[in-house]
Formats: structure tokens, sequence, C-alpha cells
């Protein structure tokens, strides 16, 4: 079901027409509200009524996650506090965090966001929507809820953690829809399996992802163990929180919200836009943001956007899954390696669990990588040789989809941690 | 019925090995023949233990790998040239032996030795044929 096809189904030209307009509104009030944007426009001696077209966007200068940090807390909001009904903030893996503000209407554009993803997902009012995403200042938790609410369907908020309290709503409460992390819904899956909670006892139907990015081998692991069809979306704490993208059941690449949301791709080196259909970093701008407007905010993702017509009847333009972060991106005796890369030999495979550490040293001024990968049960320990033969096997597809010759460590079944937020996969030994 | 053999997938950290014959205490299990190889990343803990299968039970419980394999465990006299006779006797047949390894336990004079040979049948035979005692599982469970 298309939730909104006035908004989801324009032309091109309608929808070049609607950003065009959006983005001179969202220009000028940063202008006139946020000092920041002003001094950034004074200092090139940029105009707001230099945007003229959607290309002139080009001039203004990009807005970086350190920019959000250095405005700690408000100073970039564009609303006085009496205007905003909501704070959330990024996980702040360094110093503090990344905050931002909404008000009421943004709330509204922030369900109605929601909605339409989830529709694209198949999800309708009559839907039992559990939530396993960590609620809190995050804002995937409070961002679906909100939505599907919106939409009318039943929200669990169960939030996340407490595993086997969470099967036993999914089983006595008959949740149809699961909304959380592909590693963690994937972590439900093993404890489900232990306790015995079967295809028959659950009536999970639908699986909605965002927080953290996730491979089509691990989407498709999830959808075979839960017995379910699983979609992902997009969406930063900076410019929203979930609901910039979202998958429809075609997976073909993620809607966007082209009334909500400009988006430009540049060039990793050169920072220069690119051709939206070639592969570089995304960058958006927010078109209706009360609270904090973000002009060219620099997302790190990487990702490329496809015009073509989708099967569903959208025509919003959609953007492919991110293939990594840059600052993901690890750089191994100068090979660019993508910790998802990895992830998409490991979920191939048989006899390993889809859970997985990297570990990168420094060993004799040469970089390494390690690769812990969790046997998944006995089976093959009639002798040394059979899981020698499989460590053999997975460096060898390491190196031919990396080329990088990894360090394979068999690990026991269950030792490796399981996350119920975003995954932490990397582990960064080098210069430490 | 062929004696059955638990193997555990140990990662090379300090203390596995410990924890596991740890478990086998607590669970009153007793290991009457244990082996593990010396390699770099990890290791296949072999035992032969009084009750496999509650032994693989409570192995898995505590979430570790482990498989159960059938394996040989013959009696020799305990004098210099007697396992060299029994092992002859399968070289002569092309019966390869995978590992061997010694058990704690003991009948009358004579050594257990636990074998893991190509071809189970045919070996069983052979050692008994040219006298070699070759014990029945409950007699080793019971050691």
């Amino acid at each position: 079901m298309i939730w909104n096809p006035e908004k989801e189904c324009l032309s091109r030209k309608e929808y070049d027409e609607i950003q065009l307009e959006r983005l001179k509104w969202i220009v000028n009030r940063a202008y006139d509200r946020v000092p920041f944007y002003k001094r950034r426009f004074d200092e090139i001696g940029l105009k707001p009524e230099h945007i003229k077209t959607l290309k002139d966007i080009e001039l203004i200068p990009y807005t970086t996650k350190d920019d959000l940090r250095d405005n700690y807390p408000f100073d970039l909001f564009a609303e006085p506090m009496d205007k905003i009904v909501r704070l959330h903030a990024s996980s702040g893996t360094t110093g503090k965090p990344v905050v931002v503000g909404y008000t009421k209407n943004d709330m509204e554009v922030w369900k109605e966001n929601i909605a339409r993803l989830a529709a694209a997902a198949g999800v309708t009012n009559k839907d039992v929507v559990q939530i396993v995403f960590g609620y809190g200042m995050f804002t995937g938790g409070f961002g679906l809820h909100q939505g599907l609410e919106h939409m009318g369907a039943t929200v669990i908020p169960s939030s996340a953690g407490n595993s086997e309290r969470q099967l036993m709503f999914m089983e006595d409460f008959g949740s149809t829809v699961i909304v959380g992390t592909p590693s963690y819904v994937l972590h439900l899956a093993e404890v489900a399996e232990e306790h015995g909670l079967t295809r028959d006892k659950h009536k999970l139907r639908v699986g909605l992802f965002g927080g953290e990015g996730h491979t089509a081998e691990m989407r498709q692991q999830i959808e075979k163990r839960w017995g379910i069809i699983c979609t992902e979306n997009y969406g930063l704490t900076e410019v929203q929180g979930p609901g910039v993208s979202g998958e429809c059941l075609e997976h073909c690449g993620m809607h966007i919200n082209e009334d909500s949301f400009y988006y430009e791709i540049i060039d990793r080196e050169t920072l220069k836009p690119i051709d939206k259909e070639e592969e570089g970093e995304l960058v958006l701008t927010t078109l209706t943001k009360e609270g904090i407007p973000m002009l060219r905010y620099r997302t790190k993702d990487i990702t490329n956007i496809e015009f073509a017509p989708c099967k569903c009847g959208r025509t919003t333009a959609r953007m492919t899954k991110v293939k990594g972060r840059t600052d993901d991106m690890l750089i191994i005796k100068g090979v660019n390696v993508f910790p998802s890369q990895i992830e998409g030999v490991i979920l191939g495979m048989d006899k390993i669990s889809p859970h997985y550490m990297l570990y990168v040293r420094n060993e004799g001024f040469m970089d390494t990588l390690e690769v812990q990968v969790e046997l998944a049960d006995g089976s093959l320990l009639e002798s040394y040789s059979e899981l020698e033969k499989l460590t053999r096997e997975i460096r060898a597809k390491i190196k031919g989809n990396l080329l990088i010759d990894a360090k394979v460590t068999l690990v026991g079944p269950k030792t490796i941690e399981r996350f119920t937020g975003k995954a932490k996969h990397v582990v960064d030994l080098r210069n430490k | 019925m062929s004696v059955k053999q638990i193997s555990v997938f140990l990662e090379n950290k300090e203390g596995r090995l410990a924890e596991v014959t740890r478990v086998m205490g607590e669970n009153h299990i007793d290991i009457s023949a244990i082996s593990i190889a010396d390699t770099t990343n990890f290791g296949i803990l072999r035992m032969v233990v009084g009750n496999p299968v509650k032994a693989e039970a409570v192995l898995k419980e505590h979430g570790y790998a482990v498989r159960i394999t059938s394996v040989l465990v013959i009696a020799v006299e305990d004098i210099p040239g007697n396992l060299s006779m029994a092992l002859d006797t399968l070289d002569k047949n092309s019966i390869a032996v995978d590992y061997i390894y010694a058990s704690m336990g003991r009948t009358d004079n004579r050594a257990l030795v636990v074998l893991k040979v190509s071809d189970m049948e045919t070996a069983m035979d052979l050692l008994s044929n040219a006298g070699i005692c070759v014990l029945k599982d409950d007699e080793v469970y019971r050691l």
C-alpha cells in the first residue's frame, strides 16, 4: 500500500519544484535564525537569494558532525525552546553527543515519513508491532513508535534487551511486526530457537530494520530463521532520525522522502558533487525541518541514487543499500575495507554463525586483519583438518572478495558479544 | 556397541581446559582417557568418559561445540612390543590410524589405548582375531 500517493508518486518535475521552493525557504530561515549559518554564508559572500535553482545548493558549504558538536547543545536551533517539543541525541562515542530538537510540525513530518516506509513494507493498522530498538535518546525507538502509532498499528514498546521477555510478548501478544537493529533481531532468532519458539508459535511476518547497516546475506538469514519478510530503512539523528528513506517489498533500494530531504552524492576524496547515480558520500539537506535546519549535511555514508521507475508504483528516487561509512572504512595495507564486505563473506557460509569481530593490528609496521568467527556446532570436530579447511576457505573467500590476506580465528559457539543496539564489529588496535 | 568419544572445541585461551574438566567434575562424570594436541589457535579436546550422553548434554548446555565419535579401546599387555603388534595388524590390512592416545584406566596389568581408525568394523574383527582384547562400551564406561 502507498501511504501518501500525492507525495510519493509525483513526476520528477513536480519533485524538483517542491524541493526548490522548500530549499529557498529553509536557506532563508537558516540564514536569518542561526548565527552559525549566517557566519558561514557571510564568509564567502553568499546570500540566500543566490539560491535560484537546485544546483545552486552547491554554493553552500557542507555541515559536518563537528559543526554540531561545536554548537552543542542548542546553538544550531532555529526555534526558541518554547517551540521545541522533543530533544534527541546521537550516541557520541567520543566527547559530547549531537543534540537535535523538533517542533510540533517536525514531529508531524517525522510520523508521516515513518508511516510511508512502514506501509511500503506492507504494515497496516491491523499489525501488532514490537519495537526492540533501545528507546531513550536514540531516534530509532521513538521515531518508529510515533510513526507506527500514527498509522494506527498496535505498538509494543518493549525496547531492547531481556530477550526471553521479548519472546514471551511476541508469543502472547501476537506480534506481527518486529522493529529493531538487524543484529539484535538475529540474536533473538537464536534465543527463539533455543527456547523452542517455532514458526507455529508466533505470528511475526515483517521485520523493519534500521539503526545500522546490514548485508543482503544477513537479511536473507534473518528472513529464513524467523520466516518473515524484512525491509531496511535509513535515517540519521542529524537530519531527523529514521524516515529519510525506506525499502518497499521490491527490495530495490530505499525510497527517499523527497519532499523532506534533498540529496546529493559527492566524491569521497575531492568532496565535489558527482552524478547522483554514481557511488559516493550522501549529503542531505532538510527541506522542512524547523527545529534544527541542516544544510548539506555530510552523512559519511556511501551509497548511490537510482531514478529508474520502481515496480511498486512510487516514483521517489531510491538510495541503494549503504555500502559502508567513510568513518568505518578501514584502510588495511592500503586496501579500502568495509566491515560489510566481510559480513557478506561470512554470512554466506555454513558451519559458522553470522556473528563476527574484526581486529586490526599493526605488527612490525604491517597492518594485519584478524577475523574472528564462531563455530556453529560440533559437526567439524572429527579432525583438525576439517577445521583447518574451514578457516582456509574463509580466508580464501576474503582474499577473493577484498584482496586482503586475513588471519581467520575460530572461536567457540556464542562467545562473540551479541549487541542489542548498533553492533560493533571492529576493534582497531593500531597506534595503541 | 562401539565406544563413544567426546570431542570438544577449545579456543586457545587460558583456563579453557580447566573449565571443561571442572564441568565434568561438577556433574560427576568420570574421565578415563583424555587427549589434546598442541596447536596455535584452537584445540580439539578428546575424552572417553563414564557417561558420554550426559557429558554431551552438559557441555552443550555450557555452550561448547561438541561431537560424539566412535572409537576403539583396546587392552594390551603392558610389555614392550605389544602395542606394535596391534598396530601392525591394522597396517597390514591398510587400516589407517587417525589418532591414538592412552587411557588413564587399567584392567589387570593391561594398558588401555584409544584408537580412531578409518574402518571401525573391520579393525574390530581383525584385532579380535589377532587375540587383542577389544573392550565393549560398557566395560569402558565402568572404568
